[in-house]
């Protein structure tokens, strides 16, 4: 019940707070209001439009919070995301693919590859290294951008793109499509059922159990005998291997070819759809639509009423403040504080001893 | 779901159509039209989105117009949705989705679900038979602009040092690199140009770096082409370089650097559009225009330009406005010596062999 409150009330406190903030711009919050609500989930238009924004910062948001359960903070899924998207392109680039279903998941399987290994050097590095794995998977992003510029610019390049340089587009049959009777493509579902495959995982099973008591206290996990350099590598690269999928799908449902447009952000938006979850893997989806939601509404608010972009931004900020300090209350014993509030105006002091 | 965008769409149509029967007995009665412009940065970045946005505010304030906007928009899925938005929320008739990255696969991909809605893409190459009838993109011919400040800067440059920060080594980026180098030598064949490409479109502290690393180097007179020339102005201004603009102009950030600069006007483009829809006629598919066609203007001249370079660029750009100047003529070396272009041939600016452009002329240092 507090999981739920907390942050549903932080948000509304947000709501609140950014409605006063508008009006001092000679807005009315009430109207930013009622748009802020249509423009995310008004209609199905916008319900739409949410769902396809949320769909990518699901599987990021995963790359941050698997790792988390097992103790690290991870922030690099950025990088594993544009080298799954880079896998994709270029395996399909490289190899004849069977125009399907079958060609699909093999572009999607090498785009969560690249980006699993990629994460799971930070974790190695961790392990064997004593590198911090923040720094580091932070630092790989970067030099996975870097690599991804260079083989899309050079060896990976479609001749044909002059001003946008991309590798060739991928085959029709590879395409992901669109769920049927919507703009939201195939990828959404995916990133729902990933996210509960890694929330039943974490649960049910020894090993995911395993990761959980090495995040708990790695050296009572050793203690017990639990491998923990392999969990925690582990991990990382499921973790890194949702983020590269996310590209993989960026790449197979939106782009088409690998370029710098897949370089959105969506790895470091998803640092903040985890913590906002409490690295929790189903948490992550209502959040994730959440944020989706943001986006949505962001945009109908800049065409309504002439908002600058940084106005939706601001609210997601204080959203995410507020939900991260709300996080303090959660110890609060409620009953006993309602009960001295209570207290004191009246001056009385409590029944005792009539319940029965 | 695809019949319920039909049907906003047909009372789109109707509504549309109620306009002009109304409208019909007062003589060619423009039909009220709302047009969506999309940016890829913040309007206000002093480069190629505040060209855009200012075009856009111009649009606004003719009668019957009314413009959405919606700015950072990046070019992904969510680019997709805002275009879909404009038409099916806002009820655009013509989107101008403005970056570049815009164009494949997002704008066609909405192109194909809203066959009724014209889009008009700014910097694409829409080529008959492959792209649909109501996509069309729009392109001005800039280099001319970036030539007439290579002209002002072979002037005003005394170390005979001049410098180019670019982001990426494409055709249209090429284009104005060669084209300010030769603008530059054509008053002082030993004029070399110095060119750092910094990878992306917006790099400001990369931006920062280049421009100081090339100022430790020699180099007096900077220009760019980046989307937001704010940071390179500012640096050069601040080393006592001077500097000339690019997009829109920057001369407010820095009166006392400020040469001149190339602007887009984007307005000449717009209203061809809006007029199109207006009056019903066919989507023009392939705009494109130079200065002669009003697309590009270059900034007023700063006050330390002498009286020598005014007068040699004005005589330029005469000749490019009777359209009786090529840029891009024989005999032309590329920087590692191979002839480009053989004595004798030249290239007008429609040429599309233009926009493949893949070299640096002789004068540049650097490599694509």
């Amino acid at each position: 019940m507090r999981n739920i409150l907390l942050p549903v009330g932080a948000i509304g406190v947000s709501l609140l707070l950014f409605g006063l903030i508008v009006s001092f711009s000679g807005v009315s919050p009430v109207e930013v209001w009622v748009l802020l609500f249509k423009g995310a989930f008004g209609d199905w238009y916008s319900w739409q439009n949410t769902l396809q924004r949320a769909a990518p910062l699901m599987l990021t948001a995963l790359c941050v919070a698997i790792p988390a359960r097992a103790g690290l903070t991870v922030i690099g899924g950025e990088g594993a995301l544009v080298l799954g998207g880079l896998a994709c392109a270029a395996l399909a680039q490289a190899v004849p693919l069977p125009t399907n279903l079958a060609g699909t998941v093999m572009v999607c399987l090498a785009g969560a590859l690249a980006g699993g290994l990629w994460v799971a050097l930070a974790g190695w590095l961790r392990q064997y290294r004593g590198i911090n794995e923040t720094i580091s998977s932070l630092l790989l992003a970067y030099v996975a951008i870097g690599l991804f510029k260079h083989l899309v610019e050079g060896p990976l390049r479609d001749p044909a793109s002059l001003n946008k340089p991309s590798t060739p587009a991928l085959d029709e049959g590879l395409l992901i499509s669109t769920i049927a009777g919507s703009d939201v493509h195939w990828g959404l579902v995916i990133g729902v059922v990933v996210c509960l495959v890694a929330g039943l995982w974490l649960r049910l099973t020894p090993s995911g159990f395993a990761v959980r008591v090495v995040g708990g206290n790695p050296r009572a996990a050793q203690l017990v005998g639990l491998p923990a350099t392999r969990l925690v590598v582990l991990a990382c690269a499921l973790g890194g291997a949702a983020a590269g999928l996310a590209g993989a799908i960026e790449v197979a449902a939106v782009h088409t070819s690998a370029n710098a447009a897949l370089i959105a952000g969506y790895g470091y938006a998803g640092i903040l759809v985890s913590f906002m979850a409490r690295h929790h893997p189903v948490a992550v989806i209502p959040v994730a639509i959440l944020f989706g939601g943001f986006g949505a509404a962001g945009s109908l608010l800049q065409r309504r009423l002439g908002l600058p972009d940084a106005s939706v931004l601001l609210l997601q900020g204080i959203a995410f403040v507020l939900i991260l300090a709300s996080e303090a209350l959660r110890d609060t014993d409620w009953k006993a504080w309602f009960a001295k509030l209570a207290r004191v105006p009246s001056a009385e002091p409590a029944p005792q001893g009539e319940q029965t | 779901m695809s019949h319920l965008f039909s049907n906003r769409r047909d009372s789109i149509k109707t509504l549309a159509a109620l306009g002009a029967a109304a409208g019909s007995p007062f003589a060619f009665a423009q039909k009220p039209i709302t047009v969506g412009v999309i940016y890829v940065g913040p309007r206000d970045d002093y480069g190629y989105n505040q060209a855009q946005a200012e075009a856009a505010a111009m649009l606004k304030k003719m009668p019957g117009v009314k413009v959405v906007e919606e700015e950072n928009v990046p070019e992904t899925a969510a680019v997709q949705r805002t275009m879909t938005g404009m038409i099916a929320q806002d009820g655009a008739q013509l989107v101008f989705p403005t970056s570049f990255g815009y164009f494949d696969p997002h704008m066609l991909a909405v192109a194909a679900k809203f066959p009724d809605a014209r889009f008009a893409h700014c910097g694409g190459m829409w080529t008959e038979g492959k792209h649909p009838k109501n996509t069309a993109s729009f392109f001005g011919y800039i280099d001319e602009c970036q030539y007439l400040n290579g002209v002002i800067a072979g002037h005003m440059s005394k170390s005979k040092k001049i410098g180019f920060i670019a982001a990426k080594p494409i055709p249209q980026v090429l284009r104005n690199i060669n084209a300010f180098t030769m603008g530059a030598r054509s008053v002082d064949p030993k004029i070399t140009c110095s060119v750092i490409f910094t990878g992306d479109w917006s790099m400001p502290v990369k931006e920062a770096e280049a421009t100081n690393s090339l100022a430790d180097q020699g180099v007096d007179v900077f220009t760019m082409h980046v989307d937001g020339p704010k940071v390179i102005v500012e640096t050069a201004a601040k080393r006592g370089k001077m500097v000339c603009g690019y997009h829109a102009s920057q001369a407010k950030l820095a009166p006392q650097a400020y040469l001149t600069g190339a602007e887009w006007n984007w307005l000449t483009a717009y209203t061809a559009f809006v007029d199109a829809v207006r009056s019903g006629k066919p989507h023009p598919n392939f705009v494109r225009g130079g200065l002669k066609e009003g697309f590009v203007k270059p900034s007023a001249y700063g006050p330390m330009v002498t009286d020598a370079a005014k007068k040699q660029a004005d005589g330029v750009k005469a000749q490019m406005m009777a359209g009786s100047f090529d840029i891009f003529k024989g005999p032309l070396k590329d920087n590692k010596g191979a002839t480009i272009i053989p004595a004798g041939k030249a290239f007008k600016q429609t040429d599309l062999e233009l926009e493949k452009m893949n070299y640096l002329v002789e004068g540049v240092n650097g490599s694509v």
